[in-house]
């Protein structure tokens, strides 16, 4: 435990010596280890298939873009902007979630993706007849987090240690992350994370049991959008420009893939499938180049190619061997390796 | 007062007539047996009285209050608790599980309550596991409580559902056909499981083929056939009553 936490705090300033990139690279892991998370509720905990999850990272990176930058001159402090963030989002989450509730597995999923691409293309639309989302362009100059005179984007020196602005966003989003995971544990240890899974496992026996499967299901919702909010302003500060090309399908499809690959409704399978998918591709563009300079002396593949290549294989991979996911759940793995009845 | 009190119930499922004008009353502190050939409407009426289905004619009182046209979970809420014909159990999930999910509606937790944990969501909690694992010690599996409920034995799995029925504190347990894949053993301590839930204070709505079940420990029947009450009053009437030997066997060939 003591180890991990000191791994934890020098790591920034290892990852920095090999290059700043890397400590950019780890906050974007981090900040997908939160989506992966919140969409973890939705799918994992009580088991509806989202696949426009990534609405809800939108939604949270433009409340806070729109509220923070010279788009509308706005520039409110980020700890009233994020609840904000976080609300409108849950209220997206509600919006999605109320007109399907009826809906299950494959015709949710459609739903969903639908709606994912609806918050996608508004945006790089609603820049007429009023300009509110800048369209296709994006919003830039974005403020970063602050308070007071201290920014999380400026490099500053404390007690003699130079700390550069990844490497303070690095701190604030494993606090966050912190935060986040103890949330999640203790959601699905509760009454609320029972309904969840009731409601997975059999629906007409959770209503029978008294559970108001609507207000539960929309809570799922809601609660998974909540966290995509949070992370979304993060991102928006910390890119400090935002436009619809970060929230496109596949993305959605990228966070779902974490979420599946690490073991859906294990918390810990979650973090290590989007650790592996964020870190492994960054690993290969830094390695695929060099190694076949090496040995042919020239280009041969493009890295992005060798990535989407490794990345279906180690799904398909996943799939045969470990159905259930790298660190599985205990209920999922019996749902995926015994029959019943 | 009754306890519960339907009058001219029907349910049309397109056109074939589900249920027509059944009406009947349950007194608190009974086992009140529902029987009839198959395809009778015992399982349809069972869903109109649990909030599943909707009666198109007709309406029910519980406790005094009209519940017809309520959802599963407020008739849960309300008091009439469930077992499934074809059991629906939380399989994956452990037995304890399954019992703590049929606390839902009697505990209150929410997701403040969840994260912060703060005392009274621990109490509650605590509360929640204690009063499971003395329903799963009532109706016997206490030593399963780890087990994933789908890998209980069949008979198990069945008393498991009526201790989750009875986590919700029902003042009406209505079981279907509990005693379905039962061998002669089981079923007669199945009969013992359903006096003692009767003895503690909990009215019994029991469907159920085996005769001899019926008879042995309800205090009155009523008997279904194609959608119509055809028979209610204690089990010996009801057993030489000619409609329902008719219903069961068959129109005496005219000699």
């Amino acid at each position: 435990m003591l180890l991990i936490a000191v791994t934890l705090a020098v790591l920034p300033f290892a990852l920095a010596q090999v290059g700043t990139a890397w400590v950019r690279i780890t906050n974007y892991a981090v900040l997908y280890i939160l989506l992966a998370l919140g969409l973890n509720i939705v799918v994992g905990f009580a088991g509806l298939l989202d696949l426009g999850y990534i609405a809800f990272y939108a939604v949270g990176a433009y409340t806070y873009a729109l509220l923070a930058s010279p788009q509308f001159g706005l520039h409110l402090p980020f700890w009233i902007i994020l609840p904000i963030g976080a609300l409108v989002a849950a209220f997206f989450g509600v919006i999605l979630g109320a007109p399907t509730l009826k809906l299950r597995g494959d015709y949710l999923a459609i739903v969903t993706l639908g709606f994912g691409e609806i918050i996608r293309v508004f945006l790089n639309n609603l820049s007429r007849p009023v300009n509110i989302t800048n369209g296709p362009q994006g919003i830039g100059g974005i403020d970063p987090f602050r308070v007071g005179e201290f920014s999380f984007a400026a490099p500053q020196s404390v007690l003699g240690l130079e700390l550069s602005g990844p490497i303070k966003y690095y701190y604030l989003l494993l606090a966050m992350l912190l935060v986040i995971i103890v949330v999640n544990l203790r959601l699905q240890n509760s009454r609320i994370g029972r309904a969840w899974e009731a409601i997975r496992e059999d629906e007409i026996a959770a209503r029978a049991s008294g559970i108001d499967t609507t207000r539960i299901k929309l809570l799922a919702f809601a609660m998974g959008a909540t966290f995509g909010g949070v992370a979304g302003g993060m991102f928006s500060a910390i890119q400090s420009f935002i436009s619809p090309e970060s929230f496109v399908l596949v993305e959605s499809v990228m966070v779902l893939s974490m979420v599946v690959l690490g073991g859906m409704g294990n918390i810990w399978g979650v973090i290590l499938g989007a650790l592996l998918l964020s870190f492994v591709p960054e690993i290969l563009r830094w390695t695929v180049e060099p190694a076949q300079m090496a040995l042919f002396g020239r280009m041969l593949i493009e890295p992005e190619v060798i990535r989407m290549l490794l990345f279906g294989l180690a799904l398909v991979l996943v799939m045969l061997f470990r159905p259930a996911g790298l660190l599985p759940s205990a209920v999922r793995q019996r749902e995926l390796t015994e029959r019943h009845g | 007062m009754s306890l519960l009190e339907c009058r001219g119930i029907g349910k049309r499922f397109g056109g074939v007539q589900a249920l027509s004008g059944v009406s009947f009353s349950i007194e608190g502190g009974e086992i009140f047996g529902l029987i009839g050939p198959n395809g009778a409407g015992k399982t349809t009426l069972f869903n109109v009285l649990t909030g599943i289905y909707v009666p198109d004619d007709g309406g029910f009182a519980f406790d005094g209050r009209p519940l017809e046209g309520m959802k599963a979970h407020q008739v849960a809420a309300a008091g009439i608790a469930r077992t499934f014909q074809n059991i629906r159990l939380f399989a994956n999930l452990s037995s304890l599980e399954n019992v703590m999910i049929g606390r839902h509606a009697k505990t209150r937790a929410g997701v403040w309550g969840a994260i912060l944990r703060n005392r009274r969501t621990l109490a509650e909690e605590e509360g929640i596991v204690r009063r499971s694992l003395q329903l799963l010690d009532f109706v016997g599996i206490r030593a399963r409580a780890n087990d994933a409920a789908g890998s209980l034995p069949y008979g198990d799995q069945r008393r498991l559902e009526i201790a989750r029925a009875l986590a919700t504190e029902p003042k009406l347990l209505a079981l279907d056909e509990p005693a379905a894949g039962m061998n002669a053993t089981e079923r007669i301590a199945l009969g013992k499981l359903i006096q003692a839930i009767r003895a503690s204070g909990v009215t019994v709505l029991l469907i159920e083929h085996d005769v001899r079940l019926v008879m042995n420990i309800c205090d009155r029947v009523l008997v279904l056939d194609y959608g119509e009450k055809i028979a209610e009053g204690r089990p010996a009437e009801v057993q030489s009553d000619a409609r329902v030997i008719e219903a069961y066997l068959g129109r005496p060939r005219a000699a």
